[in-house]
């Protein structure tokens, strides 16, 4: 193990954090820089508890190394909005989405992927682009409502635009 | 004042005036704060002479809703609407009581009414100490949005400005509470004010605790159950930059004490990388012979002793059933664990006799508790002296009912003079247990000549709930915990019996979602279709059948009947499965329906839930928790459970040990009962009728009978 510095484009914040390359990007972000909404659930890409994007994709920061990140722009759900007005936000409260609460951040870090990607998704890509986030509280049906939704607030969105 | 300060009021620092508080006793009766040093006291209202109101959750928040739904009871009767207030997360503190903990679906049901009257009673004298004021008739005056009105002349007084005389009154023994017609809170959907802050990051859980100079710590312990340490060599850790320091700390789990190694550093990456390099030999202590299909032959031969009876209703020895009228079936399930989302975790830091804990667990009055079981006892700390903070709880299930990873961590807090924060692997939190025990069930039913179910045994075959916490647990005697429900529930059978043989266990086992009654139900739901299936009967008339008396199971079964259109035939390779379950939490039946696939897989179509609250606090949040509950239930009953090997542990995380995902959640549809009667809970009823219910439905399908849990849903 060494150390070295490295620099990290964070929520259009810049960071210089000394790390081990090969430390994995979720505990530079938690523990090195302290966002902690960005959340370890399993350490190997299984729960989807630790999804950030890197330039735009839906990465799990839990198997991804630093040195990937370094220099590439890197979102967290603290940086998703300004006031927690993402149209996925606004529908996981629209419709009480979260019990404990404690995959919710990487559920609207993957579902924000998604809404880019495929404005109006139907329950099976709901299906396929959500598998990958567990909940064990099984708030499942909620998170596809609240898809739903968001998909329609962003098309009224665009449509005054 | 002197005296007035002693006996009714608390001086707050943050005001020069004064302040209120309210609460309630152990009998569930409003006090004032003239009973705060009193144990039995749990103060929930602060109203102070600026106008504030703080309303206290002390049921911990894990995601069953009580930030919104223990207020909601307050405010709905003290008249203030929920964003007049502040409501906070209790932390332990003494004087808020030693009821702190959330688990058992307790939070409402045992609070539904206390808490009203905590708040009619405030509403009381405040508008008493109104009318005093103003020397009007009290019948004139009104509580409204946080202040009392006369009506006549309009003029109004908020309730800050009348804390001081209000807090000299006596309290009304029994305050008026409102009419449900009223209601502008209870009963309606409103919103969690957590919710916010899981959207955006910002919700703190335990294992988000941010401390200065805190440094981080993993925990590495024998992957045998029973093992001791023999020796350990950390010379190659401490040659790695960053790792401070690595030592013997304990961990203590029920009866259970175990030795682990822990490795402390800078960071949490660091002292997970470092520990790979720690060499450490155990001692097995024989238990590395123990295996899961070992264990389960065990569990099957025990079937054959007599066992201690639990109850016994009429005789079933003394009725004669034909052989031809007898039937027998066995039921097997798996231990599983609990796998909350957020991985065990504390920090703690220790100074001097002082011991600062922050963390989540659902127990928050047991780890600054003075009861022999609380967190003190076991790290040597007057309960004075512990503060705690406790976090957002990312998910408990029954595993943050024990306190082992907390006192571990103080053990390794012991170690450094800096705050130190533990965290758990996915696989330590997988593999390390406590775990829902297994059960066995052996079932024995006879009918009459005429066709009457007469008789009908239930003998559980399990390990001990109780052995595994109680060093003088009795092993002569039933655990209450392994047979929970099975005689209480409503059929009306004139000869029942339950008994229990008792299976020794080295393993820690602990209370998960429902416990017990997550396997219970399955054996006993199960084995009563197939008595209906004998009595060549249709399920769901052969237990309203049994159900003769007016009861709440009844009143479910009938609900469930009608909403899941039971007579509507369904087409061939479709079928219907029913189940009911009442126990300590609540009360909930289900019905699924599931299609046979040519493919020989089975697809579950829908299920429909009916659970019977007698009222509702949050219809919205009830949906959540059943819907939850099934999820959960789902996958306790189709996915593989926690097995052993050679002593250790052989699931590791979610690869081979998986948890429901999105694209497997059914079809579900929440109907609740609020028609009056006993107040019962959320959190649990839910899951499980859930089984069973399944099991039935794929009988009805295809004609096999699944008595074995997990279900195989791939090759029917």
């Amino acid at each position: 193990m060494f150390f070295t510095m490295i620099s990290l484009n964070i929520n259009q914040k810049l960071y210089e954090v000394d790390a081990d390359p090969e430390m994995p990007l979720l505990w530079v972000i938690r523990d090195l820089v302290g966002l902690t909404g960005t959340k370890y659930g399993c350490g190997v890409a299984q729960c989807g508890a630790c999804v950030v994007h890197l330039n735009g994709e839906a990465v799990r920061s839990c198997i991804t190394k630093v040195s990937r990140a370094s220099g590439q722009k890197i979102t967290t759900i603290e940086g998703l909005s300004k006031d927690n007005d993402h149209p996925l936000q606004l529908a996981w409260n629209e419709e009480n989405v979260p019990q404990c609460g404690y995959c919710h951040s990487g559920q609207i870090m993957s579902a924000a992927v998604l809404l880019r990607e495929n404005p109006t998704p139907t329950d099976e890509d709901i299906n396929n682009a959500m598998a990958g986030n567990i909940c064990r509280c099984g708030t499942y049906p909620r998170i596809r409502k609240a898809i739903h939704l968001a998909a329609e607030m962003q098309k009224k969105k665009g449509a005054e635009k | 004042m002197e005296e007035i300060s002693r006996r009714h009021f608390i001086r707050t620092a943050s005001t020069a005036g004064f302040a209120l508080w309210l609460g309630v006793s152990a009998k569930g009766n409003p006090l004032k704060s003239l009973d705060i040093a009193s144990a039995n006291f749990s103060p929930y209202i602060l109203i102070e002479s600026n106008g504030l109101i703080t309303i206290y959750n002390t049921k911990p928040e894990m995601g069953q809703g009580t930030l919104q739904s223990f207020p909601a009871l307050i405010a709905e009767e003290l008249e203030v609407s929920m964003d007049q207030i502040i409501i906070k997360q209790s932390n332990g503190e003494k004087a808020l009581g030693n009821g702190q903990r959330a688990g058992g679906s307790s939070s409402i049901r045992s609070n539904y009414l206390p808490m009203r009257k905590v708040g009619a009673a405030a509403r009381e004298v405040l508008i008493m100490a109104a009318s005093q004021r103003w020397t009007v008739n009290i019948a004139d005056c009104y509580a409204e949005n946080g202040r009392v009105i006369h009506r006549p002349s309009k003029k109004s007084l908020s309730y800050g400005e009348l804390i001081e005389e209000a807090s000299k009154l006596e309290l009304p023994k029994e305050p008026k509470l409102k009419d449900p017609k009223d209601f502008k809170i209870l009963g309606k959907v409103s919103r969690r004010q957590d919710i916010p802050l899981k959207t955006c990051g910002k919700a703190e859980f335990g294992i988000d605790a941010k401390v200065e100079n805190m440094l981080y710590a993993v925990v590495e312990r024998s992957p045998v159950f029973g093992g001791t340490l023999k020796s350990f060599d950390a010379t190659e850790v401490l040659k790695i930059p960053g790792i401070k320091k690595v030592d013997l700390v304990e961990r203590i789990v029920g009866i259970y004490k175990y030795t682990g190694i822990a490795i402390i550093g800078n960071s949490y990456w660091t002292v997970s990388q470092a520990r790979k390099k720690l060499k450490v030999e155990w001692d097995n202590n024989g238990h590395d012979t123990f295996n899961t299909v070992d264990y389960e032959n065990h569990l099957r031969k025990l079937a054959s002793e007599p066992g201690v009876t639990d109850k016994n209703i009429g005789n079933v020895d003394s009725v004669k059933i034909l052989p031809k009228n007898t039937f027998e079936a066995f039921y097997e399930t798996p231990i599983i664990a609990h796998h909350p989302l957020e991985p065990m975790n504390c920090t703690a830091h220790i100074v001097g006799d002082k011991l600062e804990i922050w963390t989540s667990t659902q127990v928050a009055s047991s780890i600054t508790g003075s009861a022999a079981g609380d967190l003190h006892k076991q790290v040597g700390f007057s309960p004075d002296n512990i503060k705690l903070q406790n976090k957002f709880i990312g998910g408990g299930f029954g595993r943050r009912l024990y306190i082992d990873y907390i006192v571990e961590a103080v053990n390794v807090a012991k170690l450094v003079d800096v705050p130190v924060k533990v965290i758990w692997s996915r696989e330590e939190t997988t593999q390390q247990g406590p775990f829902r025990p297994m059960t066995f069930s052996k079932l024995t039913a006879g009918f009459t000549e005429d066709g009457k179910l007469s008789t009908f045994q239930h003998k559980v075959i399990s390990p001990s709930y109780f052995e595994s916490i109680q060093p003088d647990f009795d092993k002569k005697k039933v655990d209450s915990i392994m047979v929970e429900g099975i005689a209480e529930q409503a059929y009306e059978i004139p000869n029942l019996r339950t008994t229990y043989v008792r299976a020794n266990l080295h393993i820690p086992v602990a209370a998960w979602r429902s416990v017990t009654s997550s396997t219970l139900a399955f054996a006993h739901e199960g084995f009563i279709d197939e008595l209906a299936y004998q009595a060549k009967k249709d399920p769901m008339d052969f237990r309203l059948e049994l159900l003769s008396k007016q009861s709440d199971s009844k009143k479910v079964l009938l609900k469930l009947k009608e909403v899941s259109n039971w007579d509507k035939k369904l087409p061939k390779g479709k079928g219907r499965g029913v189940a009911i379950w009442e126990f300590f939490a609540g009360l909930a039946g289900q019905v699924v329906e599931v299609t046979h696939n040519k493919d020989k897989t089975i697809t579950i179509d829908k299920v429909i839930a009916v659970i019977d609250l007698g009222e509702v606090v949050n219809p919205d949040n009830v949906n959540n928790q059943v819907e939850g509950a099934i999820i959960m239930a789902l996958g306790a009953a189709t996915k593989p459970g926690i097995t052993f090997k050679n002593g250790k542990t052989v699931e590791h995380n979610f690869y081979d040990n998986p948890l429901v995902r999105i694209n497997e959640t059914p079809k579900m549809e929440v109907h609740i009962l609020t028609d009056g009667g006993k107040v019962k809970g959320v959190g649990e009823p839910g899951l499980p009728p859930f089984a069973p219910a399944l099991a039935n439905a794929i009988f009805a399908a295809t004609g096999k009978r699944f008595r074995k849990m997990p279900f195989d849903l791939k090759t029917l």
